[in-house]
């Protein structure tokens, strides 16, 4: 890549939008899946009696938050995808083409 | 790998299964299996198999020319056959037996370690997917140097993916031959010798073209036998879960202790440390990062990683009820276990499984089973395999030895060769390691790869300060120390070299915690203290790669045909 078409996106303000929202979302969601799953096994470790409480007549409260870490990991994956396949890569396409 | 029998969990079991662990994700190490009768529905079946698979060998070799042909299918791969095809990767035979014997012995205990295996996916989609793919073009070295120097840097990740790779294919192999002799009834070294013979075939012939769909079908098959076994289970108690959760507590031992976190995660460093190496691991294996490579952009990169998450996450919820399953239905069946109701499952632990396949569905749901089970270690060690010989003939053989003067034909020459050296030493290995304590080796790999892969790969991508210097001192000292404190661990001080208990110079089995920073602090302290004209052209080369990496201007596109 020569320095001119590196010096021509950087100098694009669609490229600072893109790379301000969309490391901005990522992280986030890193952030959010971490402090999840944290929660979790600090859960898990410290606070059993918490997840020991019952649900219906069976079922403890540690079933359906196990469930729920699955299903936020899929979700905030599928959340960045959506996102970043529509949105973002619109602005990059944008970018591609001005950058020609 | 040991799983605490039915009231016997002891903390140093625990403790042993704690080491094991990464191992579900990887291999199965079902240690000494017993040889059992020849069953021929799933030497029927895992015939069928085979034959499908060649054919499709065949139809890849036909189709795969160049360089980019056999490294990465040439980039032809849709996001959703790559998502099957990753998951095919995670969902070895291991976590298939290995979470659901986990599930059958202790309950709840099992959810907590599908979720660790599943909670990188979000991670590596968010942060790594797409400047991966912007970046690379065969392998995860092209990405570590890019704006490094070549030498150096491909000479480390080379020698990071050749040890994970072969502490993978050794517990692998290990694990295959045990898994056979006890599902098939075949002769331990026969098992070993027809997985090496077969890997080969598909990576030489098929190359990644011929890999990934071995691993789609096997991941479609693996995913629609776990549904089966589910839905049949579920059937018995109308389909509804609280029914199944009830008998369970009813006939567990442990009784309400089933559905609540057990004595696994009692040591909190331990069990950090263990998620680290779980979480970050995963996005410094080179088997699956190859994967990013094999579609075209990184839209269909971030698809892939989409599909992937929602497969795995299905499939860990059907191992759950699959366990719980098992204890209803197996565990309270003497023709499933070495003597009355309440001793342990016949062929061991990790059989609950493919036992209840036969409680619900007959000798042919077993035969499917077992014949899937062997499908897909056979799959994961051709992943391998393309790994390693990648790294072989396109970091160490073009890039190092002759310094990128090397033309497309003599190149794949050297990973076929290589491919085949790698399948000689595999059965080699698998035969002399068949009687060895194995369950340390893929918890070594999960290990170097997230502590001297992974820092040196995310360093790269984002830090603009990293260096040639920086990057090569952290990486070494990630991979010195994960290697060193996993020696000196209980694992392999006690268990392996039969030290006494409690004389390991290193307290934990998991060495990530520790690892894990000392490469990263590696990287940055050398970095900054790297004052060379050479450090600065390095850093200042960061912009051109910053942009590539965002736009995919310049990336690597998909080869037409």
């Amino acid at each position: 890549m020569s320095v001119d078409l590196v010096s021509r996106v950087k100098a694009n303000p669609k490229f600072h939008e893109l790379e301000r929202k969309r490391n901005a979302f990522s992280w986030h969601l890193a952030a959010l899946m971490l402090l999840i799953y944290g929660a979790f096994i600090y859960t898990v470790a410290f606070a059993k009696p918490f997840l020991a409480t019952k649900v219906g007549e069976v079922v403890t409260l540690g079933f359906p938050i196990g469930l729920g870490v699955i299903l936020s990991a899929i979700i905030i994956t599928g959340w960045y995808v959506l996102r970043a396949n529509g949105e973002y890569d619109q602005l990059t396409r944008e970018i591609v083409e001005e950058a020609r | 790998m040991m799983l605490p029998r039915f009231g016997g969990a002891t903390s140093l079991a625990a403790l042993s299964m704690l080491a094991a662990l990464p191992a579900l994700a990887a291999g199965p190490d079902l240690g000494q299996a017993q040889q059992q009768v020849t069953n021929y529905t799933a030497i029927g079946m895992f015939v069928a198999f085979v034959v499908a698979t060649l054919f499709i060998t065949y139809w890849a070799a036909k189709r795969t020319r160049s360089a980019s042909d056999f490294y990465t299918a040439g980039g032809g791969i849709t996001g959703f056959q790559n998502g099957l095809a990753i998951a095919g990767d995670y969902m070895s035979a291991a976590s298939f037996l290995g979470i659901s014997a986990l599930v059958y012995a202790s309950g709840y205990d099992g959810l907590i370690y599908s979720i660790g295996f599943l909670v990188g996916w979000p991670i590596i989609v968010t942060l790594m997917a797409e400047r991966l793919r912007n970046l690379g073009k065969f392998t995860f070295a092209d990405v570590v140097s890019y704006r490094l120097e070549q030498t150096p840097l491909r000479s480390l990740a080379a020698s990071g993916t050749l040890v994970v790779v072969a502490f993978y294919l050794i517990a692998q192999m290990v694990g295959a031959g045990q898994l056979i002799k006890l599902l098939f009834g075949l002769e331990y070294w026969v098992a070993v010798v027809l997985v090496g013979v077969l890997m080969v075939l598909y990576v030489t012939f098929g190359g990644m073209l011929a890999t990934t769909w071995v691993q789609i079908i096997k991941a479609t098959l693996l995913l629609g036998g776990a549904t089966l076994i589910a839905v049949l289970v579920l059937v018995r108690f109308g389909f509804d879960p609280t029914a199944l959760f009830a008998k369970a507590i009813e006939v567990h031992p442990s009784h309400d202790a089933i559905m609540l976190p057990g004595k696994i995660v009692a040591n909190p460093v331990e069990a950090i440390s263990l998620g680290l190496a779980l979480m970050f691991g995963t996005a410094g294996l080179p088997h699956i990062l190859m994967r990013f490579f094999t579609v075209a952009d990184a839209k269909e990169a971030r698809k892939s990683v989409f599909w992937a998450t929602t497969f795995i996450g299905y499939f860990y919820i059907l191992t759950f009820i699959i366990g719980f399953g098992a204890i209803t239905l197996v565990s309270t069946n003497p023709a499933y276990l070495t003597g009355p109701v309440g001793s342990g499952l016949r062929g061991g632990a990790n059989m609950a499984a493919v036992w209840l396949a036969q409680a619900v569905g007959g000798d042919l749901l077993l035969g499917f089973i077992s014949a899937v089970a062997f499908a897909t270690i056979l799959a994961v060690v051709s992943g391998l395999t393309l790994a390693g010989a990648s790294a072989v003939s396109h970091d160490l053989y073009a890039s190092v030895f002759r310094r990128g003067r090397v033309n497309e034909r003599d190149e794949l020459r050297v990973s076929k060769v290589t491919t085949l050296v790698l399948g000689v030493v595999a059965i080699v290995l698998g035969i002399a390691f068949e009687k060895q304590n194995i369950a340390f080796m893929v918890g070594l790999a999960f290990a170097i790869a997230a502590s001297a892969n992974f820092p040196v790969l995310f360093m790269s991508m984002y830090w603009r300060g990293l260096t040639t210097v920086g990057a090569v001192f952290g990486g070494w000292l990630g991979l010195v120390t994960a290697v060193t404190l996993t020696v000196l661990s209980p694992s392999i001080w006690v268990v392996v070299l039969g030290h006494p208990a409690g004389s390991a110079p290193f307290p934990f089995n998991a060495p990530a915690l520790f690892s894990m920073p000392a490469a990263f602090i590696g990287c940055w302290l050398f970095s900054v203290l790297d004052r060379s004209a050479r450090g600065r052209s390095e850093q200042a080369k960061f912009d051109a790669q910053y942009v590539r990496s965002q736009t995919g201007i310049g990336a690597e596109g998909a080869a037409s045909h």
